[in-house]
């Protein structure tokens, strides 16, 4: 490999524990060791070891960092270059000096998502494992993480290649019957073809419908919290924050300037809309009105429409049951340790039978109910993802679509009478589609596409 | 002792179906041509079964007659019988296929080049080719004749280091006891070209007077006049029919008791052989839970007895060949004529080629036909006529005509075997074209002629007829567009005695004849062309609108396909210097020399990886990947 030794911050950006630093390329040892001191030479040992030692300022000799340094060799190694991670205490400023320090040495800063391409153009990784990795450093919690991991192993090309395994052995036959007409093997007929293209299209059913759990897990459940002022939206919101602790701000800065709160619900992200609009209008309580709960709902992948327990419906929370209508709702009523005057009778009506989950912010009961219904809505009790495999990657969506359709096409032609060696032309296009997820089948402009989508560092 | 003979534009060696055609198109083109074989006798010689076409193969033969090539006339004119084949299937799949008279097929074939003005014959042996500067010169023959030429064509067949193994016997010999073409075989080599030892076989042949038809199926021809030409006008009519006979338990349980004695299994054949096409030990072997395989007996000619035994190729020894017979029904009192044998001959790897079939290493030399590891008639005659065409551009200092994989199966069939290479004799099918409804028999003539008449094959009178007939398909299609079907009672009660629904709405004749009950002479009941039609201008029309849907999403398929073909691959390109190619890729890289990003992506051994490092490499213009 005569690619030159890149580096870059391989951790997200902010306060953390540790932030790692990732050097690959031929040089990536000795560069290292120019800036490196510790009991031995990176460039004398051996490989998959981890060393203890200090980073120095190249020019100054100051020590700006004590640090763990991991080395390996290539080829067995992300990238198949060879690697060395340091691991450098949190914190911007000693992250900072110490990439500094190595861009001294020769190293160059890495491109946004060099490491992957590298890894893909020596051969390490797949396409479709090349795009887990962004989704991997996406990924809001551990569960989506296992997604990512599962898929970058190569667990989905698992699957599409015994789909296109399928697919072949049938084009296959069809073959022997057209290439070899005289030749006494068994005639194909639509009936059978009918049948394994069901059997096929079952399979690209079922990787579609883990597709959208595949995509809440990475995107995390737009969720929009709804509700008349002070019925107690702001509070819900910091029981399920303070409970599950926030794991991401997308946008750096202060809390006013929070967009999006993740929180992680029984290891599903929820991603909380407009936080800082419930937060700023709890406290102006008269400017608030219905509209901005509106704006929320239309973004909405779950409504969560708060009603206080102690009161009679009113006529904005009426208009609300009939806003959520065609929403996936869940109906929280809140207050459940006041007395009651609602009536549950009328909310099941208005709201077409959706759930309701009582419970009391204050005393957090039913904070668990809330959060178990969550879940199962969205995963029809299914959350062990153990065996799951998610296809959660846009153009793998679009992909597996397309060869849905091309296989719908072979059946509706061969209903239709079309000869079978003619239908065979939309079972090719399905076998296609599907090496294109796993980089099989290269299209021109996808290379490019792919890698510029990623973050830097990875 | 040699002497310095006359000088010639381009020089074909050997004359069988490459050979034919290579000549033929070079004389054509106003080359002054020489043709070379080692016997006169065997122009244009069967040496394995007697039937051209089939599946692909057939395809074959209409794609070279419509760049003017001879095969389809020939067989024409000589053929015994005539069947359409996959009739069951879409018509992309339809095949035409003729059992020919061997004999007359030959006859037919030598008259035609005698006649060829600008083309002489000579039977002799070359032992060598002239090489100045490296570039092909012209031929030395065995009896010092020493021909200068501008372009040469090679297409030695099975002639190289060829030898037969009957049994434990072997020895060195062309197919069908011809003398083989040892020196120029060591010649090649020491060219510097890679060469690959290839392996086919025939069965044994027997005297129709000693077989029992009553205990075989009848295969007669088609009552309906075919033709492979666009030019045939006379049919033959008076068809001998094939028989089919199956092998058995005894017969399987006989060779298996023998099979230590097949030179296969002993290890005596160095060669590979086709796997579409196994001798019957083999087949034995390898597909031992089949109680019974297929045996067609099929006539060699019109004037001799002599059947060929289709499916019993075979490499035991004689005495097991006559016990093996016995065996199957009808056959157990066949008088065995020719015996069975395996040949093995010497084949260059073909991606040493350029698509023109040029040589790489040597300009100026061409090679055709199963010298550059193919299997087949129709094969080596496509290989044939693009190698004669090329040869004549390249005196003529024109640029080489190569078909893409969409334009024909000749185009599909030249880009494998350059671009991939061959293990095994390489034999054409259907599923080799990616694009096979685009590739039909019934339109080769339309796909390809332009071309023919381009290159100066197709005579104008010819060209002529073929615009006529393209303008009144043409002519028709637009007039279903144009006319329009008013549902109305009469309308409906024709519909219904059609056999198809009632119409809904107002509905063009075109979209009406995509029901799949409904042919094109249902829709002329509705509404007769004012224009008399061909059968097969009707046949165009009906596929050309039946099957619109599929042959929109092959286009589709084609422009995508043309896309990466148009990223040409620059001369400047060194794949030594760019880091990251899979040394397996470098290497395949570095041997095709593809021409575009295209046929670089159809190398094995090249996965997408080296592909995306090659686009970076050429984007970046040479700078390191």
């Amino acid at each position: 490999m005569e690619n030159d030794t890149i580096a870059a911050i391989a951790t997200a950006m902010g306060e953390s524990s540790i932030a790692i630093i990732r050097v690959s390329g031929s040089d990536a040892l000795t560069c290292v060791d120019h800036i490196y001191q510790g009991k031995n030479k990176l460039t004398t040992v051996l490989s998959h070891t981890v060393h203890y030692g200090h980073i120095l300022d190249p020019d100054t000799k100051e020590k700006i960092d004590e640090v763990l340094v991991t080395v390996m060799l290539a080829p067995r190694t992300f990238t198949r270059e060879n690697v060395v991670e340091i691991s450098c205490h949190g914190g911007l400023i000693a992250v900072e000096q110490t990439l500094g320090a190595l861009l001294k040495t020769g190293v160059r800063l890495a491109e946004p998502g060099e490491f992957t391409k590298r890894a893909f153009l020596n051969g390490r990784i797949d396409l479709s494992q090349a795009e887990a990795v962004i989704d991997l450093i996406r990924a809001k919690t551990d569960k989506a993480a296992k997604v990512a991991i599962r898929q970058s192993e190569g667990k989905l090309s698992t699957h599409i290649r015994a789909l296109r395994n399928d697919i072949v052995e049938t084009l296959a036959h069809l073959a022997v019957n057209v290439d070899y007409p005289e030749y006494d093997a068994d005639i194909l007929t639509s009936q059978y073809v009918v049948e394994r293209c069901q059997a096929i299209n079952q399979e690209l059913e079922r990787l579609l419908l883990t597709a959208r759990q595949g995509k809440i897990l990475r995107e995390g459940i737009a969720t929009a919290i709804i509700g008349r002022p002070n019925v107690g939206k702001s509070s819900l919101m910091n029981a399920l924050t303070q409970e599950n602790k926030a794991i991401v701000t997308d946008i750096p800065g202060t809390t006013r300037d929070v967009i999006e709160e993740y929180v992680n619900v029984r290891g599903i992200p929820l991603k909380l809309l407009d936080t800082a609009g419930i937060r700023e209008t709890e406290d102006i309580v008269e400017q608030i009105g219905v509209q901005r709960s509106e704006e929320a709902l239309r973004s909405a992948d779950l409504v969560l429409l708060m009603l206080n327990h102690s009161e009679k419906l009113q006529t904005e929370d009426i208009r609300l049951l009939e806003k959520i209508k065609g929403f996936p709702t869940i109906i929280v009523i809140n207050k459940l340790d006041l007395p009651k005057r609602i009536d549950y009778e009328e909310i099941r009506q208005r709201s077409g039978g959706k759930q309701i989950i009582p419970l009391s912010v204050k005393t957090e009961e039913g904070l668990s109910l809330l959060e178990e219904a969550i879940k199962v809505m969205f995963f029809a009790g299914q959350v062990d993802m153990n065996d799951q495999t998610y296809v959660s990657n846009a153009r793998h969506i679009q992909l597996l679509e397309q060869a849905k359709q091309n296989i719908l096409d072979v059946m509706s032609g061969v209903e239709q009478g079309v000869p079978l060696d003619m239908a065979e032309i939309d079972m090719k296009n399905a076998w296609q589609a599907l090496g294109e997820v796993i980089g099989e089948a290269v299209a021109e402009d996808l290379i490019d596409q792919i890698f510029s989508q990623f973050c830097l560092g990875k | 002792m040699s002497y310095q003979a006359s000088s010639f534009d381009v020089i074909v060696i050997g004359a069988g179906h490459a050979g034919c055609e290579s000549a033929l198109a070079a004389a054509r083109m106003g080359c002054k041509t020489l043709l070379l074989t080692l016997s006169l006798d065997t122009i244009a010689y069967m040496p394995c079964n007697p039937s051209i076409g089939g599946p692909a193969k057939g395809h074959v033969v209409r794609e070279i007659d419509a760049l003017g090539g001879e095969m389809g006339k020939n067989i024409d004119k000589t053929h015994i019988q005539m069947r359409m084949l996959n009739t069951g299937k879409g018509p992309a799949v339809y095949a035409l296929r003729a059992q020919a008279d061997k004999v007359l097929y030959q006859r037919e074939m030598k008259k035609v080049l005698e006649e060829e003005p600008n083309l002489t014959l000579h039977q002799n042996m070359v032992e060598q080719l002239i090489i100045e500067d490296g570039v092909c010169k012209g031929v030395i023959t065995r009896t010092g004749a020493k021909y200068l030429s501008k372009t040469v064509v090679l297409t030695t067949g099975t002639y190289l280091r060829g030898k037969i193994i009957i049994g434990d016997l072997q020895y060195e010999s062309g197919p069908n006891n011809q003398q083989p073409s040892i020196h120029l075989a060591h010649h090649l080599q020491e060219l510097g070209f890679d060469m690959v030892r290839f392996k086919t076989g025939t069965p044994p042949r027997i005297n129709s007077r000693t077989i029992d038809t009553t205990k075989m199926e009848i295969q007669p021809g088609d009552e309906e006049p075919r033709a492979f030409s666009f030019e045939t006008k006379e049919y033959i009519t008076d068809q001998l029919p094939c028989w089919l006979t199956y092998t058995n338990e005894k017969t399987h349980q006989y060779i298996q008791d023998n099979l230590h004695r097949a030179p296969m299994y002993s290890g005596k054949i160095e060669g590979r052989g086709p796997r579409y096409c196994p001798s019957i030990e083999d087949k034995i072997v390898r597909f031992a839970d089949k109680n019974r395989h297929q045996i067609f007996i099929e006539p060699e000619g019109r004037e001799t007895l002599e059947m060929y035994v289709q499916g019993l190729s075979t490499s035991l020894p004689e005495d097991v060949q006559q016990d093996i017979l016995r065996t199957i029904d009808g056959l157990e009192k066949a008088q065995m004529v020719r015996t069975g044998y395996a040949i093995e001959y010497d084949a260059i790897v073909p991606t040493q080629l350029w698509p023109s079939l040029e040589t790489k290493l040597v300009p100026g030399l061409f090679t055709a036909g199963q010298i550059n590891g193919t299997s087949g008639y129709e094969e080596a005659a496509a290989q044939g006529i693009m190698a004669g065409i090329n040869a004549a551009r390249k005196v003529q200092e024109q640029e080489p005509v190569i078909l893409d994989r969409s334009e024909a199966y000749i185009g599909v069939l030249i880009d494998d075997l350059v671009t991939k290479g061959t293990n095994e004799p390489y034999r054409l099918l259907t599923s080799r074209a990616e694009y096979r409804l685009l590739l039909r028999h019934d339109n080769a003539d339309l796909r390809l002629t332009d071309k023919g008449y381009a290159i100066g094959l197709i005579k104008e009178d010819r060209y002529q007829r073929f615009i006529a007939k393209r303008e009144a398909i043409e002519t028709e299609i637009e007039r279903l567009r144009r006319t329009k079907l008013t549902p109305n009672a009469e309308i409906q009660a024709q519909l219904a005695e059609l056999g198809t629904p009632d119409l809904n709405n107002v509905m063009e004749l075109a979209n009406l004849i995509k029901r799949p009950e409904l042919s094109y002479q249902d829709i002329t009941k509705l509404s007769p062309s004012p224009n008399e039609l061909s059968d097969e201008e009707m046949e165009q029309v009906e596929i050309q609108l039946k099957y619109e849907g599929y042959i929109q999403k092959s286009l589709q398929q084609v422009d995508k396909m043309k896309r990466m073909e148009g990223k040409r691959i620059p001369q400047w390109v060194d794949y030594t210097a760019i880091s990251g190619l899979s040394s397996e890729a470098r290497e395949k890289l570095q041997q095709v020399q593809p021409v575009s990003l295209g046929q670089a992506s159809r190398i094995s051994g090249v996965n997408p990886a080296d592909i995306s490092i090659l686009m970076i490499y050429i984007e970046q213009g040479g700078r390191t990947a």
